[in-house]
């Protein structure tokens, strides 16, 4: 039987092979979201997570909003508890020589370690992927970083938000009449968190192989790239440097953002092609519209989009985004409701049928919602039972049952102040 | 290697080209005359055509290409031939339509139990929804996204123009590939794999949802991200070719993020002369309840003024030598030219034959030690494949390739 920190959280049973990564065993010293979210998702599919953290110099995501009730916490924040669900919590002096020796316990317990680390801080910790590749031969190490391990830049501090205006993403986004505009929220961590997470699965698959490990050295500013490929492409082969259309699309119209009724409720509609333009204008009651010179063509709409944009707001003005979502569909043109959290976590339907958010509990943040994977698979199921850990909680269940350390040893540990 | 046969149109297109990246051996199916996602722009010098679509280079980059009508029996069974010599499927067609051809997963996998099929769809392959209509725009819209993007006093807006929605399905679709076939390793069995594109929209929302959750509060869209402060703080400055991104922010926490950037940032205005009204100032003491928006608007115009005699390049460099947070607001043309990735040898050169050029691409997204895969061609011309897989491994004679060719199967 599994030790239980107070008997009210499960703790799940090791040996059920029922999901893909039952077994594999991971270190995280990651902070913030990239890391974090990648060692979650191993964490999702049946992997043992272990997070290295530190009282002295928390993780900082445990000190982001929203609090449970409002006060805050380090076991407190629902957005830590999202991003860390289903891992174990062990907190060291990272800077007392004997919590090297845990370290390299973890290490040698280790399949994967994951990690976030400034360039060089992890060779000044005696870490680095050589060190670690002394410890344990086969062992797979992803690094995260905004631009990459190596190169005169790598060491510029950088976050997310700043990474999207380096990788050209803030150019191509907003108004071509308007500045720029920041993305709201850390997009490029996610983009990156992704794909290391397939890196990370690449490498797995690749051990079992040829029993070789992998160092992974993953940059956000190269991965937010990838996304924009085509933009790229363009410069590249045309020479151009494409700019900010709005919501418009150069080969579609009506394409964009159109006013409902209701405070700030927008609905988007995009149509593709003549026959779709005709299905559309037969909803809104328009249907001199196909035949009209201004819009008869995508061509013509194009020529006169402000004009159809306007003339289209004048009709979806009058109904909520859900109806005009529901007149198109039934005419066979794309159209969703522009969905705010509340919609998100409340009303739609859709994402309740596939269960997107659990309700997990947790003994300080209370209950929080946490996601479900970007995916399902027919044979595994979905679960998400274990809440985030508080800090250092798993200080005992992780020392002595991963690492063999004994109670005696555990003691002294705790009482030299290396176990925070 | 994994070999993987590629059915998604532009929905799912990025999941067999990261795969394909990643080594694997990835086969796009296109119908014969190729896929409508070739007439997707831009184009090559702007030439609108099947061939020469830059979305489709893109998207395809490592994959090998075939033709193939999955409506005909003949293409059906010619299909079922090539799945028995896979080991995944990928796909993006709507929840019914590969049901109604007994291509789906429940009727391959009889067959072939440890088969893999990774189904892309907007809203999943279950739900009140499976079966709407959408666009990249739409998906981003009911993913949440566009509701947070853009000033606030206009309509909300998407992320770029280049589908975004799309990309995240893709790498979902990718990570879920992988892990079924992991699964399978381990398990022995396959099994299909459902990604919703709604989903991989609302995983990119941070906290949105949980603010929502534990306090009622909507996450609104404000043009440029949360300072921490209700004061009005700039977030992008023009300078001499463009423009960069920094902003003010005062308080000893944070490190280069707060006042101690700031104080760094003077410094190095300080050694050109042009710190006054600044370098009195303490940046790291006070913190940003303690200025007003005066304060405010006073300090930025000389930091305006400063940065306006120099180049992003420039700025950047000084950004680097004194570890500050600023960033050029970059263009292609900045990031080809861009020393970082220049110096870890980003961008690679693909050559392109038949149009008698080369195009430089982004190169792979990460580097591995040892590596684990390279950009080895440019996308596949229409059924540029079909000989290699048809005829060699399939070993169809040249008459029946005839054959199968005049009868619009391939």
């Amino acid at each position: 039987m599994l030790f239980s920190h107070n008997g009210k959280r499960r703790v799940k049973q090791l040996m059920e092979l029922n999901k893909p990564l039952e077994g594999i065993k991971v270190v995280d010293f990651s902070w913030i979201l990239t890391g974090p979210l990648v060692a979650r998702y191993l964490a999702d599919w049946g992997a043992t997570v272990v997070k290295v953290e530190s009282r002295i110099r928390p993780d900082e995501v445990r000190t982001v909003a929203p609090f449970n009730k409002g006060i805050p916490g380090l076991n407190r924040s629902a957005t830590f508890a999202n991003w860390n669900s289903g891992k174990y919590s062990i907190s060291l002096n990272m800077k007392d020589p004997k919590a090297a020796d845990i370290i390299r316990r973890l290490i040698s317990w280790a399949d994967i370690v994951v990690e976030s680390f400034r360039p060089g801080v992890l060779k000044r910790l005696g870490l680095d992927y050589e060190q670690i590749r002394s410890i344990k031969k086969d062992i797979i190490v992803v690094s995260h970083t905004t631009q990459g391990q190596t190169g005169p830049f790598a060491l510029q501090p950088l976050i997310a938000h700043f990474v999207h205006s380096l990788a050209g993403i803030t150019c191509l986004t907003g108004w071509p009449d308007r500045a720029e505009v920041g993305l709201r929220i850390a997009y490029g961590d996610n983009v990156q968190a992704t794909l290391s997470f397939l890196l990370i699965l690449a490498g797995l698959d690749y051990r079992q192989r040829t029993g070789s490990g992998q160092y992974i050295d993953i940059s956000q500013l190269e991965s937010l790239i990838q996304v924009l490929s085509p933009c790229f492409l363009d410069y590249a082969a045309n020479g151009r440097i494409q700019s900010r259309q709005g919501n418009r699309c150069s080969y579609a119209a009506p394409h964009g953002v159109y006013r409902c009724k209701g405070e700030d409720r927008w609905c988007a509609i995009a149509v593709f092609s003549d026959e779709e333009w005709k299905g559309f204008c037969n909803v809104i009651g328009k249907p001199q519209w196909v035949s009209e010179q201004n819009f008869a063509t995508i061509l013509n709409r194009k020529q006169n989009e402000d004009e159809l944009d306007r003339l289209i707001t004048d009709w979806t003005i009058n109904f909520t985004p859900e109806e005009v979502m529901a007149k198109m569909q039934q005419a066979g043109i794309s159209a969703g409701a522009v969905q705010d959290a509340q919609d998100i976590v409340e009303t739609d339907p859709q994402l309740a049928s596939r269960h997107h958010l659990f309700t997990l509990a947790h003994p300080e943040t209370g209950e929080y919602v946490c996601e479900a994977p970007g995916f399902r698979l027919s044979k595994v199921p979905l679960e998400i039972e274990q809440s985030s850990p508080c800090i250092g909680e798993h200080n005992y269940f992780v020392c002595t049952q991963f690492l063999g350390i004994s109670d005696e040893d555990f003691a002294n540990l705790v009482s030299a102040s290396v176990l925070e | 290697m994994y070999r993987i046969l590629d059915l998604t149109d532009e929905k799912g297109l990025l999941c067999g080209r990261i795969l394909a990246d990643l080594g694997l051996d990835v086969i796009k199916i296109e119908k014969p005359g190729g896929d409508d996602c070739r007439n997707i722009g831009p184009f090559w010098k702007d030439i609108h055509h099947a061939e020469k679509s830059l979305f489709w280079f893109s998207y395809n980059l490592n994959k090998k290409g075939i033709t193939l009508d999955i409506m005909k029996r003949r293409g059906q069974s010619l299909f079922k031939q090539l799945v028995e010599r896979a080991d995944a499927i990928i796909e993006s067609f709507p929840p019914s339509y590969l049901s109604e051809l007994g291509l789906d997963y429940d009727s391959l996998a009889r067959g072939k139990p440890n088969l893999v099929m990774t189904s892309i769809t907007h809203y999943g392959k279950s739900g009140p929804y499976k079966d709407r209509k959408s666009s990249d725009l739409v998906a981003n819209a009911v993913g949440g996204y566009v509701y947070i993007t853009g000033p606030a006093d206009r309509p909300p807006v998407r992320i770029s123009k280049v589908d975004q929605a799309y990309c995240h399905a893709g790498s979902h679709a990718a990570v879920g590939t992988l892990i079924a076939l992991i699964c399978r390793n381990r398990l022995g069995l396959g099994q299909h794999v459902d990604i919703s594109i709604e989903e991989s929209v609302v995983w990119t929302l941070m906290y949105v949802q949980q603010y929502w959750d534990l306090t009622g509060y909507i996450y609104p869209r404000s043009g440029v991200f949360a300072h921490r402060t209700n004061l009005n703080v700039r977030q992008y400055w023009p300078c001499k070719d463009g423009y960069v991104g920094w902003r003010i922010f005062l308080g000893s926490s944070g490190g280069s993020f707060g006042g101690e950037g700031v104080k760094r940032m003077v410094e190095a205005m300080g050694e050109e002369g042009m710190a006054q009204g600044l370098d009195m100032v303490h940046w790291e003491a006070s913190g940003m309840d303690d200025v007003t928006q005066e304060d405010i608007t006073f300090w930025e115009e000389r930091f305006a003024s400063f940065f306006l005699t120099h180049t992003k390049r420039e700025l950047n460099n000084i950004a680097e030598r004194k570890g500050i947070p600023l960033f050029p607001i970059s263009t292609p043309a900045d990031l080809i030219d861009n020393v970082q990735l220049n110096s870890r040898h980003y961008w690679v050169d693909i050559e392109h034959p038949e149009l008698s050029d080369t195009i430089i691409y982004p190169g792979p997204f990460v580097l591995c030690d040892p590596p684990l895969g390279e950009l080895r061609r440019r996308a596949p011309l229409v059924g540029e494949h079909n000989s290699e897989i048809y005829e060699q491994e399939l070993g169809i004679s040249p008459q029946e390739m005839t054959d199968l060719k005049e009868e619009g199967v391939i």
